[in-house]
């Protein structure tokens, strides 16, 4: 079955979504991370989404759930690299992403995760 | 006009179909059944957006009102097509889009295009969502027949 993989660096887990994702795609991605952050311990998620072209109410719902799933794990998610054609369809679309941090680059957002 | 490919994929017949508002460059028609047909959806609609020159933000605004629609057809239309016309009205050139289904039909339009209402379990901002993001939108839904959902976006 078709899966996007999820890389561990210490104790953080980085997914870098490079496809068109599919609902059935965007579920699983969140099932396997929620999986993996109790498995690996992990502290923190990054979810890099600088090669993704569209985020939908689907994969917008996908994002904040996870974020929400990771948190009651004990894990804090940051959410790095939206283009800004897509943030700004996003706001017009009506979907802020409550609850869920982010920040501009991989770089900035493992900065993020490591002052908590 | 082009009714020649839709009807066999869909039973429901709206004016929406048949009736453009402009002339029609070019039209084609594709399923909607799976979740990948919704992605199929995305990448032709991209095309068509790149072919009218639009910015980037209303290329990004036009496949996310058609990802909305699409994914719409199938799960509360219990699948469809869409028909993708290129249109050009002498004064601009734009991209219609119609998604159709043989479903129940939206009982209440004005409610189901307001945000938060959902009878799916999403967020409630697919319909409502996708009409802000597009120039004109229009349903035609008739109860136990089916629902047609055209959108237009112009190059300006």
């Amino acid at each position: 079955m078709e899966r996007i993989p999820i890389l561990r660096i210490g104790d953080l887990l980085l997914v870098s979504i490079q496809v068109d994702m599919h609902d059935r795609l965007a579920m699983t991605l969140q099932d396997d991370l929620t999986e993996r952050i109790v498995r690996d311990r992990a502290k923190g998620v990054l979810i890099d989404i600088s090669a993704l072209d569209l985020v939908d109410s689907f994969i917008g719902r996908m994002i904040s759930n996870t974020a929400a799933m990771a948190r009651v794990l004990d894990a804090q998610t940051v959410l790095v690299g939206m283009q800004p054609a897509v943030a700004i369809t996003l706001v017009e679309l009506g979907l802020t992403l409550p609850g869920v941090k982010t920040a501009l680059n991989v770089e900035k957002g493992m900065t993020m995760l490591g002052q908590r | 006009m082009n009714l020649a490919g839709t009807n066999d994929m869909v039973r429901f017949d709206s004016p929406l179909l048949a009736e453009a508002g402009a002339r029609v460059e070019s039209s084609v028609t594709l399923p909607l059944h799976t979740d990948e047909h919704v992605v199929g959806v995305r990448k032709v609609v991209r095309e068509h957006a790149l072919d009218l020159k639009l910015s980037l933000v209303e290329q990004t605004k036009l496949v996310t009102a058609a990802s909305e629609l699409a994914r719409n057809t199938i799960k509360y239309g219990g699948g469809g097509m869409v028909l993708a016309q290129m249109l050009d009205s002498g004064m601009r050139r734009g991209l219609r889009l119609v998604f159709a289904d043989d479903g129940p039909g939206i009982a209440d339009i004005a409610q189901a295009l307001r945000d938060g209402f959902t009878s799916g379990g999403g967020l409630g901002l697919g319909l409502g969502g996708a009409k802000r993001l597009v120039d004109e939108f229009d349903i035609d839904s008739r109860s136990g027949e089916g629902t047609a959902v055209a959108i237009v976006k112009w190059k300006k």
